[in-house]
């Protein structure tokens, strides 16, 4: 049932220059208006606003590590709100405990979490399909109860308040527009660098890893390397997403790290398209905005509001969002290149 | 000793209750090869059916069968209606389709039914038996249970519909050759589960108290107990229950840190399928090449 | 006679290809037909879409009835039993089960029909309280074709079933279903690449190539067929 979703490195349609540039070329122009395009929104929309859309690009690097695991290495994760959580409260304890500057405090957070990643995915590695689902969910229910037991380090139930830091100053931007443009800069950094990763040697070891495991074995992969890597990574995005929110909301709590949090990244990624980098955004999104929507639609009933929105999403686009339009558009450019081509397509 | 021991026997009755719904999971699990997430929401939706017929005035067991019914039909509607869509989809489509289901589920339960927690009187009166080790309310619990275990395997082992469910199971492709309706098999096999939880929630009401959220807590020791015994064999999820069960209990009973029970207790499980990755009786999922 | 399957035009596809191009095949009443051709000719691939098992275009009629709009477990219900490729037993059950499995469609009680197929097959009374995947591969054969008579169905439909058994097998297999024809009255049609064999007992053959029928007449007249001799049969 679980077929393989786009090719790793969607093939840009051969052929063919429109308006004198390559497909190439388009598609840095169209990468570059919507940078600018984000940047310059938060200046335009209320400070609220500018906070959901932070909100909404956190999620969307948590879900892109989800992807990293689920999407392209086949592994689902009942977990990873659990790494956010360990990212969150690294940084938080740095910044409390330790006044370290808030922004020194991501590597520590993505260290630490890479490093989780790994030592869970080692026995990890042993576990399949909904085994796997269990152990990552166990993860997921220990959290909080490990976050509440050592309330040395984490303030316990009351949890850590800290300070939300200032945009530096001459810059004339105030502190929630400056936390987007941070946010922004780590989301295009975390973007570009599993597009690297995943459009390349790795991206395919791990596709072959989750389509055929047996037969890339006998190829020579090392299973066992790229699948804990995988694991690893996956995390330390999530931990980072963790530490960014740590920061942006200023708050940190067991309670806001529970099981529902972990589901709602699966449910994000599942959303935007598991095996694609655009789809994390769609997932970020639907996190952020939908259960708010379905506040709104019913008082008394929003929970059923929010399933029926996911049921109606998977019957609609069950590869998500990007994952049945990507092919789609792909598709559609090919179509359109082998017309202008002079070929005919079927 | 004697606490241990009453601690083994009522943590076999929690066990009975997780063993139900394990297997309802492994059933649907072997059928569709997918993890009903919804399967508690389903079945504390059912618990809240039977309390209004008991509230309505019905004498218990009336209001449990009925409930039994009620729910193997709704179960057979879900799988028609809201599983078939995603049947040939990815497996995470249909997984965040049992998610929703069970948001759903909740979020209803909770606005018909309110959030106050309520009472659900047990049919069993709660006295100690035995020697006090264990109360005859949790003896009713196991008793119903096994009474329903072994109406299960006389269903599947001696009927034709039940060998035609599990041929259905395991070579859908095959069955249709015989002439098997694969999908009409689903539904029931559904139903079957729906009606296995609903026995379940009504079981444990007495003793978990009756809200919308009473059985995330069981779901997921049902999920670990199903998945322990094996997540492709029934027997081994009723046995996984009763592990699951009695070590949960124990652990709460003897671990100092009690605010880490679930910690612990997953962790005890999850060192055992370390050593046995496919469960205490699953079978490993053979790759051929 | 009007023959009992009769497929006309019939074209089939794996998603977006076309793998039968337009195939005319027809079985006599009471009589055995063969498809013969080499890998990947269509032959699997025809019988798939008279049981409604692969998307098709075309008109298949059974004894009067169209077949090409149903599924196949309305297809199975109507008298069509289907030994598909690889026997497709079911394993994880009891010889016994399997059988009890193809009389499904029948209801009552099969005891009598069990009775009967133990007859033919005297080796599966043996281990009937056996589980199928115990079984050798040519008793795993058997018990495909005893679970498919079962069915008491008009038309058998055989794919491949000398795939990966040993002559000796093969011969007791084929002599068996020679024997079954007969006594059960039933229509057969047959896959095989053990095309002397096959043309040896079957009335009619048709000859497959890449999604055509490129001959066909009396087993007789292609066996005698010099080119398709040297193709086919190898001399």
């Amino acid at each position: 049932m679980n077929e393989s979703a786009t090719a790793v490195g969607t093939d840009a349609p051969t052929a063919g220059r429109y308006a004198g540039l390559s497909v190439g070329a388009w598609r840095w122009i169209g990468a570059l208006a919507l940078i600018v395009l984000a940047v310059v929104l938060p200046f335009g929309l209320s400070k609220y606003h500018v906070f959901e859309l932070t909100l909404v690009m956190i999620y969307a690097i948590a879900v892109l590590g989800l992807n990293i695991l689920t999407g392209y290495n086949g592994q689902i994760s009942l977990g990873h709100g659990a790494f956010f959580a360990a990212g969150a409260y690294t940084a938080a304890i740095l910044m409390h405990y330790y006044g370290v500057p808030y922004w020194a405090t991501v590597p520590p957070a993505a260290l630490i979490c890479f490093v989780l990643g790994v030592l869970f995915g080692l026995p990890a590695l042993r576990f399949e399909g909904p085994y796997l689902a269990l152990v990552t969910l166990a993860m997921a229910l220990a959290m909080p109860q490990l976050l509440k037991y050592f309330d040395n380090w984490t303030g316990g139930q009351q949890g850590i308040n800290l300070i939300k830091p200032l945009p530096p100053a001459g810059l004339g931007i105030d502190r929630d527009r400056w936390l987007y443009l941070v946010v922004l800069a780590v989301l295009l950094v975390a973007m570009r660098i599993a597009a690297n990763m995943l459009h390349g040697r790795t991206g395919r070891a791990l596709v072959a890893i989750r389509d055929h495991p047996i037969a890339a074995a006998a190829m020579g992969i090392h299973t066992a390397r790229y699948k804990t890597l995988a694991f690893g990574t996956s995390t330390l995005f999530t931990g980072v997403a963790g530490a960014l929110a740590a920061i942006v909301v200023g708050y940190v709590s067991p309670e806001g790290y529970s099981l529902f949090l972990s589901i709602s990244f699966l449910v994000g990624s599942a959303v935007g398209g598991i095996a694609t980098i655009g789809g994390a955004i769609v997932g970020g999104l639907f996190i952020q905005f939908v259960p708010n929507l379905a506040n709104d639609i019913s008082d008394a009933a929003p929970g059923a509001v929010y399933g029926l929105a996911m049921l109606l999403f998977m019957y609609a686009m069950p590869r998500g969002v990007v994952g049945s339009f990507g092919p789609w558009i792909a598709r559609s450019m090919r179509q359109i290149a082998q017309h202008r081509a002079g070929f005919r397509s079927k | 000793m004697h606490q241990l021991l009453q601690q083994i026997f009522s943590g076999l009755s929690a066990g009975a209750i997780y063993a139900s719904l394990a297997l309802a999971l492994v059933m649907i699990y072997r059928a569709t090869d997918l993890v009903n997430f919804a399967q508690g929401e389903m079945a504390m939706f059912s618990t809240y059916i039977a309390w209004t017929l008991v509230n309505a005035g019905l004498p218990f067991w009336g209001a449990f069968i009925i409930t039994l019914v009620v729910s193997f039909l709704g179960g057979m509607a879900i799988e028609r209606v809201i599983i078939r869509p995603v049947e040939n989809a990815p497996v995470l489509a249909a997984v965040v389709v049992t998610i929703g289901l069970a948001l759903i589920f909740n979020s209803l339960a909770g606005w018909i039914y309110s959030y106050t927690v309520q009472d659900f009187q047990s049919p069993f009166p709660d006295r100690p038996v035995l020697g006090a080790l264990i109360t005859t309310r949790d003896l009713g619990v196991i008793g119903v249970t096994l009474v329903m275990l072994a109406l299960l395997f006389a269903f599947f082992r001696f009927t034709a519909t039940g060998l035609a469910m599990r041929a259905a199971a395991q070579n859908p492709a095959s069955a249709r050759l015989c002439g098997i309706r694969v999908g009409r098999m689903l539904a029931i096999g559904w139903g079957l589960a729906a009606a296995i939880g609903a026995a379940a929630g009504i079981m444990v009401a007495p003793v978990l108290f009756l809200d919308p959220n009473m059985m995330g807590g069981v779901l997921v020791y049902a999920f670990a107990g199903a998945l322990l015994g094996g997540i492709t064999s029934p027997v081994g999820a009723v046995i996984g229950g009763l592990i699951v069960g009695v070590t949960e209990n124990l652990v709460g009973t003897y671990l100092i840190a009690s605010q880490l029970k679930l910690t612990v207790a997953f962790a005890l499980i999850i060192l055992v399928l370390v050593f046995r990755p496919n469960g205490l009786f699953g079978t490993a999922i053979v790759r051929r090449v | 006679m009007a023959p009992i399957l009769q497929l006309r035009a019939v074209k089939a596809f794996y998603g977006q290809s076309e793998v039968l191009h337009g195939i005319d095949v027809a079985v006599e009443e009471g009589g055995m037909a063969v498809l013969l051709g080499a890998n990947g000719a269509g032959k699997t691939t025809t019988l798939r879409a008279i049981c409604g098992m692969v998307r098709s275009e075309g008109e298949i009629l059974f004894a009067g009835e169209r077949l090409d709009r149903r599924t196949t477990e309305e297809i199975a219900g109507l008298g069509v039993a289907h030994v598909p490729e690889g026997r497709g037993t079911f394993i994880g059950l009891t010889v016994e089960e399997n059988l009890r499995l193809g009389g499904y469609t029948r209801g009552g009680r099969p005891q009598a029909s069990m009775q009967r197929m133990y007859g033919y097959f005297p080796i599966l009374a043996e281990r009937k309280r056996q589980q199928a995947g115990a079984l050798s591969g040519g008793e795993q054969q058997m018990l495909a074709i005893a679970r498919a008579l079962m069915m008491a169905p008009r038309l058998l439909v055989l794919d491949e079933p000398s795939f990966g058994l040993a002559p000796r097998i093969v011969e007791d297999i084929f002599t068996i279903v020679e024997r079954i024809r007969r006594e059960e009255h039933v229509s057969v049609l047959l896959v095989e690449q053990n095309a002397t064999l096959a043309l040896e007992l079957a009335d009619h053959a048709y000859l497959l190539e890449t999604g055509y029928v490129v001959a066909s007449g009396s087993a007789k007249a292609l066996a005698d067929d010099p080119q398709i001799r040297r193709s086919y049969l190898g001399y």
